[in-house]
């Protein structure tokens, strides 16, 4: 087998092992209903972890991430009150999330900026224009909202995908698609592999940083309308720190934070770990969620930590 | 080939300059490139070469001057701009990705169908093609750092082959090549020529540049110092133009004397090796010795030297110092324990780019001293001057940052950081490569006279000349294993070929 592809081996792994430790633990958990379950509860961190992917392949980071779920959330339902159907609401949004994002991706490339500052700002910057849009909690009262609700696929046994998980995977299979099948993807690994290389080679850095930036704000965006469906409101703090959780994602799933080396794929194993870890907590009852934090905390330190020594013991570079 | 080359040149440079703070790197520099012709562009560490053949293929835009192509003014502002124009470089640090796969490596930049879509199956038939032409064979679905320097370096010539090529730069790509390899880049490079391709070849090495150029050109300083046809410049004519003065005597002080193994033993390996990487072998270094390493590409020269140094751990055998065994192996305790390592990748194991040269060369001192006990600044600034004189260092200062220096100057700053700790055993992975005429015979002067201060050392090196000239003993890799060694008294030329050729088995 390549290299490469041996810490995705490992994500999938250990998420198999959570599964079978569940389905040890307690009854009806080895299912397609939990599975469908934790896909439906997770879209939206996983769907703004793939941006999040590509972002940090690029050797960046997004900051921005849980601000903009927030904003699209309180700025849809405002537009929903206002009349507008969801739809048209949300490809608004999208369009935002892009704009937004490159012009992100632009400023860290033009003014040679830190992106953990530049995206800093910009969390600041869209949690405030939360506030600025509304400081309550704001229903989305429109149909669609029941109808998307409703829309369901069955899986083999009780389990079913729900509408947020089929968006999540067709997002996903439009990600895979970018990252290795386009040049856009290729020059992403490159620019995070070797910035002054890539130059060398003829990569456009400036091109490749604004879309990847671009691209991280379509993805957050369409988590936030993801989410705004899913719990049909929007409310001005939603999201707060899901940025961390979607990085946590990302590096579960195999990602190396220093850019360049990572798969999209793994970014879905990486964040149906984290909801398996809660939707076992839940299943104890015994255990409050103060666990869920922790486990996560312990998973993530063990990951990195095997993740290392098989790095160092495999010689899979990193890169440099 | 006629001496004055007919026709239309294929890359004019007229009067190009170019200025870094502190330095003039190019001042009014000609240069006429003819199609079909192999030009070697030559002069010491810092005169100015990569900077030229980087603003002629787009990596930095010039101060002034004009560059024509074919006739027509061009203005190259990007690498991408110059592929797209026909300037294929390879650049004189390997400038790919080593976390991409050989395949990406290749392509990256040039294949893509219709939306930006990419065929796999297109793209390595196409890698494997632009290998093939080279006569490499490897995995290329591996990412390229796991591969040699000297692979990732053929592979970056792979890249810079491609049909549309009609100006190709080669900047120092022999550098970590062993003879064969050179020899097959050769072959390419005639065909190429006799394409009609206009080729920039830069190089140290005086006899490729006879072996293969049609005409050199000379900087120094900046400077153009002279052009003129191969047949009818001399060796000694050349060194003189890029020194700007003779080359001593030192050739022949060096192979003067050789030791007999008499000094202290400071480091023994017995049955060390690790699975996978290097078969189990057995080395002694003494004090006042210096042992070459010699072997083809890949045989495991580099990682005998990281074994030994802790950079990567071995999983058999044992390594014992004067002070005893040593347990677990690290670089931090070999340094400690005074040990001096200078890798053969100084961009991705060697230097800090931002740091200045007095940060690097006083990095390792100041990892044996503890890093509690910083060095006064004083002292640090007295020896890097010590070491940018000893060692020739073209820089204004001391405080200039190392990525700013030429190649050959990077490696000198690797040296200084390895002396400057004043070792008592010195592991050098390819000491000289890239590095000029003149400093290079002073390097292996430098080298013996450390070895007569009771220094033991390991040299490896691709260059047989280099290993003979250096080195009292020398070990043999082959296929990742010490197949034998060669005695002091024996070391030839001759002798090191016929052991890895594997016709001699025995102790010389
Ligand atoms: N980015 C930079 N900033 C400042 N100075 C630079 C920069 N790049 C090169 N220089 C300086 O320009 C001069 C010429 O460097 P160049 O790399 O062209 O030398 P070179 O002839 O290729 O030498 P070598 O044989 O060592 O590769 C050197 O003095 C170097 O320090
Ligand atoms: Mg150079």
């Amino acid at each position: 087998m390549n290299r490469k592809y041996i810490p995705l081996a490992t994500t999938i792994a250990v998420f198999l092992a959570l599964f079978l430790i569940g389905g040890a633990m307690y009854r009806n958990f080895l299912s397609t209903l939990v599975l469908g379950n934790i896909l439906a509860d997770n879209s939206f961190i996983i769907i703004a972890a793939i941006g999040a992917t590509f972002v940090i392949l690029s050797g960046g980071i997004d900051l921005s991430i849980g601000s903009m779920i927030g904003f699209v959330g309180v700025s849809m339902a405002v537009l929903d009150r206002m009349g507008w159907h969801p739809l048209a609401s949300a490809a608004l949004m999208l369009c935002f999330g892009i704009l937004f994002g490159a012009a992100q991706g632009w400023i860290i490339d033009f003014c040679a900026i830190q992106p953990f500052i530049v995206t800093l700002a910009g969390l600041f910057l869209l949690r405030g224009a939360c506030f600025m849009v509304t400081v309550d909690s704001v229903p989305i009262r429109h149909d669609f909202v029941q109808f998307y609700a409703s829309l369901k696929v069955h899986l083999p046994g009780r389990g079913v995908l729900r509408s947020s998980a089929l968006v999540m995977l067709a997002s996903l299979a439009v990600a895979v698609v970018i990252a290795h099948f386009t040049r856009f993807g290729s020059n992403v690994y490159a620019v995070g592999g070797d910035r002054e290389s890539a130059r060398l080679m003829g990569v456009d850095i400036r091109r490749t940083t604004v879309s990847v930036y671009a691209l991280g704000g379509f993805y957050s965006a369409l988590a936030g309308v993801v989410y705004a469906l899913y719990t049909s409101s929007g409310y001005p703090l939603a999201g707060s720190t899901l940025e961390l959780s979607a990085i946590a994602a990302v590096v579960l799933g195999g990602t190396l934070l220093s850019g360049g080396v990572g798969m999209v794929v793994g970014t879905l194993f990486g964040g149906m770990i984290l909801g398996l870890i809660s939707t076992l907590i839940i299943f104890n009852g015994s255990l409050n969620s103060a666990w869920i934090l922790i486990s996560s905390g312990v998973l993530l330190f063990a990951f990195i930590v095997l993740h290392r020594f098989l790095v160092s013991s495999i010689g899979l570079r990193e890169t440099q | 080939m006629s001496p004055e080359t007919p026709g239309q040149a294929r890359v004019e440079m007229r009067a190009i300059r170019k200025v870094f703070p502190g330095v003039r790197a190019l001042d009014d520099v000609d240069l006429r490139i003819f199609p079909g012709e192999v030009h070697a562009l030559l002069g010491e560490n810092g005169a100015g070469k990569s900077t030229l053949i980087k603003i002629l293929t787009g990596a930095l835009l010039r101060d002034g001057g004009e560059i024509l192509l074919d006739g027509r003014p061009v203005d190259v502002r990007s690498t991408k701009e110059a592929q797209g124009l026909g300037i294929s470089t390879v650049f004189q640090e390997v400038n790919l990705i080593p976390s991409m796969s050989v395949t990406q490596n290749l392509t990256l930049g040039k294949t893509g169908g219709r939306f930006g879509m990419i065929s796999w199956r297109r793209a390595r038939a196409e890698a494997q093609a632009k290998l093939s032409r080279l006569g490499v064979k490897i995995d290329i679905d591996q990412s390229l750092g796991s591969y040699s320097v000297a692979m990732q370096q053929l592979v970056a010539i792979a890249r810079a082959l491609d049909d549309e090529t009609r100006v190709l730069v080669l900047d120092e790509p022999t550098a970590s090549l062993d003879a064969d390899e050179t020899a097959a880049l050769f072959g390419i490079i005639r065909d190429l020529k006799a394409k009609g391709i206009a080729i920039v070849f830069i190089t140290h090495f005086l006899d490729q540049v006879y072996e293969i150029s049609d005409r050199i050109s000379v900087l120094r300083n900046g400077l153009l110092v002279g052009t003129g046809p191969t047949s009818e410049i001399s060796r000694q004519q050349l060194i003189a133009m890029m020194l700007g003065r003779e080359l001593g005597e030192v050739e022949s002080a060096y192979a003067a004397h050789r030791k007999t193994g008499e000094g202290a033993e400071v480091l023994t390996a017995r049955g060390l090796g690790r699975r996978r990487t290097l078969k189990p072998f057995d080395l002694t270094l003494r004090a006042g010795e210096a042992v070459g390493l010699a072997g083809l590409l890949g045989s495991g020269r580099t990682e005998v030297a990281k074994l030994l140094f802790g950079a990567i751990r071995s999983d058999s055998g044992v390594l014992s110092l004067e002070a005893g065994p040593v347990r677990h192996a690290s670089p931090r305790r070999s340094i400690v324990a005074g040990m001096a390592f200078c890798p053969e990748d100084r961009k991705a194991e060697g230097l800090i780019g931002e740091l200045s040269i007095r940060e690097n060369i006083v990095m390792s001192m100041q990892a044996k001293g503890g890093w509690l006990r910083k060095i006064p600044r004083a002292d640090q600034e007295r020896i890097a001057d010590e070491m940018i004189r000893a060692l020739a260092i073209a820089t204004p200062d001391a405080e200039k940052p190392v990525s700013q220096l030429s190649g050959g100057n990077q490696q000198k700053v690797v040296l200084a950081r390895a002396l400057a700790s004043r070792p008592r055993i010195m592991l050098l992975d390819e000491p000289t490569r890239g590095i000029d005429v003149g400093a290079h015979a002073e390097i292996i002067l430098l080298i013996r006279r450390l070895c007569d201060q009771g220094l033991a050392l390991l040299v490896a090196s691709s260059e047989l000349d280099e290993v003979v000239a250096a080195s009292d003993r020398v070990a043999v890799m082959r296929d990742r294993e010490m197949i034998g060694e060669i005695a002091s008294g024996a070391v030839t030329r001759d002798n090191i070929i016929r052991m890895i050729a594997g016709k001699d088995d025995g102790r010389g």
